[in-house]
């Protein structure tokens, strides 16, 4: 592994887990850090307040409603009423986040959002629970895999999708204290954590995780796990990958994507999105209009999901670590 | 309207108690799902599959057939068990709820299995279905009826009350709203999360006709569906009183078994329950 001493240091850098380590690997779902991090932004700010469409428990809004019982707001199954009210509790001032799964909110409340929150820019949080195929055995209709599309489409939008538990409390505080309509998404299922404290975490500036000059994988959410041990199964064979953790999809950090397709010359993009008009998409557009490079697109391939296990789930619909593998390797022999 | 004969009021009781079973292996086989709603509705989706739908098992997509609609898709496993005792498709398959590859799907979806009508699991959005339905039926002359399974908890949702002013705009009398009344959703008590009474006067107010019952009443709730049927010019809605969980003692009027499923024991002492609720009714029937 003529590149592993640059690998190792990207992830020095970032002050990762060695996650090439299985025995250094704990498994925590992404939501449970944003229940932290809204305890901690209430903390911080006693404008910040949560309301729930309900589901405290599942959507980690929970530790909020006990710390803090006069700012938490009980609205029932309510997803537009979430969304308008939360603008205007927004314009009284408040900072509200409001939280629900991500197929109903934004994805039944989704004209609410462009103009109450977008056009009318309010300062809204809007955390998307449940989101991807990993949700499991409540199938399609609790699987959202195309809320991504439908964020990143509106004008003054932020779109976050952190990579871990320790990333998504960190989101969560970061979100809080910048003004604007945002949307957090994050998945039910545990998930590996590969960031620390020490992290560095700011909102659209992408991050390399790991080195490399063959292949860019730019991956979002809890498939930049999958993505650094595809890198390293890749590494065995030869091939160096940069993997990139492109954790904000609006505004995308575009002169690191310029920047990987530059120094690799081929792109693979990871999400568990439709891979119509998701992160990938937006790579695309950026890469079309700035340094058009061959490009894989690892996510749902216009399909809807279904009932299964986490794992059963991410195989099928082809986002394992082996799919990433074999997207890299085509990515790779499409290089000029 | 007549009440039933008891030897049948036996057999639907019967019926309702091997859902309920089916119901419980299910879940436990599946390791996730929804309890509470779905043992709660037993005695409605056997009223329905065993006497009062205009229905044929093997031919799901008869034209002619009632239409029933699960709202509330999450309590999908009493649906799935009154289908599978009412001979849709074999009994065991229950077992694969939620399973990778398995045609019941975590909420119904109606291209996976025959005869489910409609894909549900977002709340709120089974009325206005069945009323584009009964209003497809009235354009038409057809006279198949259109009833609406629906829950406490997703009269939160706008559009329900939406459907509910275009079905009386309408006057789909062949529009049939049945409420699952259990008083719980997952953050607790209906009334506490958004209360919804005086629930009957504000479907009055919609220009509904309004019932209510004991939705675990067999009995009580087929004489007024039958009553319900009788109406003319207007939508119904029947409120079915119901006991989270009923049949298995300790999930009755316990929120907290909304969204989880027995483990092990938990089953097996259900299982013995209803076992012996059954041999309860077959001496109450041979007395
Ligand atoms: C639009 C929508 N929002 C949220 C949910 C999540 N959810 C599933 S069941 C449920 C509670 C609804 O209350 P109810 O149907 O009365 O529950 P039960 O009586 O079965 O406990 C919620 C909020 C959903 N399925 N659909
Ligand atoms: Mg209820």
């Amino acid at each position: 592994m003529a590149n592993a001493s640059v690998a190792d240091s990207a992830a020095a850098a970032m002050q990762l887990v060695d996650y090439r380590d299985p025995a250094a690997i704990v498994q925590i779902p992404t939501r449970n850090g944003f229940g932290a991090g809204l305890v901690e932004a209430g903390r911080r700010d006693e404008k910040v307040i949560a309301i729930c469409a309900d589901l405290a428990e599942s959507t980690r809004m929970e530790p909020f409603k006990a710390a803090f019982p006069d700012r938490y707001i009980e609205i029932g199954v309510a997803e537009q009423m979430i969304v308008a009210m939360a603008a205007g509790l927004a314009a009284a001032g408040k900072v509200p986040f409001i939280a629900s799964y991500a197929m109903f909110n934004p994805g039944r409340s989704w004209e609410q959002v462009r103009t109450t929150l977008a056009l009318n820019q309010t300062n809204v949080k809007i955390a998307g629970a449940h989101a991807g195929v990993s949700v499991g055995p409540d199938g399609a209709t609790h699987q959202a895999v195309e809320d991504i599309a439908i964020m990143r489409v509106i004008p003054n939008m932020i779109v976050v999708v952190p990579c871990d538990s320790v990333q998504t409390k960190k989101a969560t505080l970061a979100v809080a204290e910048r003004f604007g309509p945002t949307y957090l998404r994050f998945a039910r299922a545990e998930s590996a954590v590969i960031t620390t404290d020490g992290t560095p975490f700011e909102i659209g500036k992408a991050q390399t995780f790991r080195d490399g000059t063959d292949v860019a994988i730019v991956a979002c959410g809890i498939l930049v796990y999958n993505a650094l041990i595809a890198a390293e199964q890749l590494a065995a064979e030869g091939i160096e990958c940069r993997v990139v953790n492109n954790h904000t999809i609006k505004p995308m950090d575009e002169p690191a994507i310029v920047a990987a397709a530059r120094d690799c010359g081929a792109v693979v993009t990871v999400e568990e999105h439709q891979v119509h008009g998701g992160m990938g998409s937006r790579v695309a557009e950026i890469l079309a209009a700035h340094h058009p490079v061959p490009i894989e697109f690892i996510g749902v391939q216009d399909r809807f999901g279904q009932s299964g296990t986490p794992v059963e789930l991410v195989e099928e619909y082809g986002m394992g670590v082996t799919a990433i593998v074999a997207a890299v390797k085509r990515a790779l022999g499409r290089k000029k | 309207m007549e009440s039933l004969a008891p030897h049948l009021l036996a057999t639907l009781q019967g019926h309702a108690n091997d859902v309920r079973q089916g119901i419980i292996r299910s879940l436990l086989a599946a390791g996730s799902g929804h309890s509470a709603g779905s043992l709660d509705m037993a005695d409605v989706f056997t009223a329905f599959y065993f006497h009062l739908l205009r229905h044929d098992p093997k031919n799901p997509d008869w034209e002619e057939r009632d239409r029933l609609l699960l709202s509330c898709g999450h309590i999908a496993p009493v649906r799935y068990s009154a289908m599978a005792y009412a001979g849709y498709f074999p009994v065991d398959e229950l077992l694969t709820l939620r399973k990778f590859g398995t045609r019941l799907q975590g909420h119904p979806e109606r291209i996976s299995l025959p005869g489910l009508e409609t894909t549900s699991g977002p709340l709120g959005e089974g009325l206005a279905q069945g009323t584009g339905m009964a209003l497809g039926a009235k354009m038409d002359g057809a006279d198949w009826r259109v009833y609406v399974v629906t829950s406490d908890g997703e009269h939160q949702c706008g559009l329900h009350w939406e459907a509910m002013m275009t079905a009386a705009k309408f006057k789909l009398d062949n529009l049939t709203c049945v409420v699952d009344r259990n008083f719980i959703q997952i953050d607790g008590s209906t009334e506490d999360v958004m209360p919804l009474e005086p629930l009957a006067d504000k479907y009055r107010a919609f220009n509904w006709e309004v019932f209510t019952c004991d939705g675990n009443d067999i009995g009580a709730f087929i004489a007024t569906v039958e009553r319900a049927k009788a109406v003319r010019g207007k939508p119904q809605v029947v409120i079915a009183n119901t006991v989270p969980g009923k049949g298995v003692s300790f999930m009755e009027h316990d929120y907290l078994w909304h969204g989880k499923p027995p483990k092990a024991d938990e089953a097996d002492v259900a299982l013995r329950e209803l076992l012996a609720a059954r041999e309860a009714i077959g001496a109450s029937n041979r007395g």
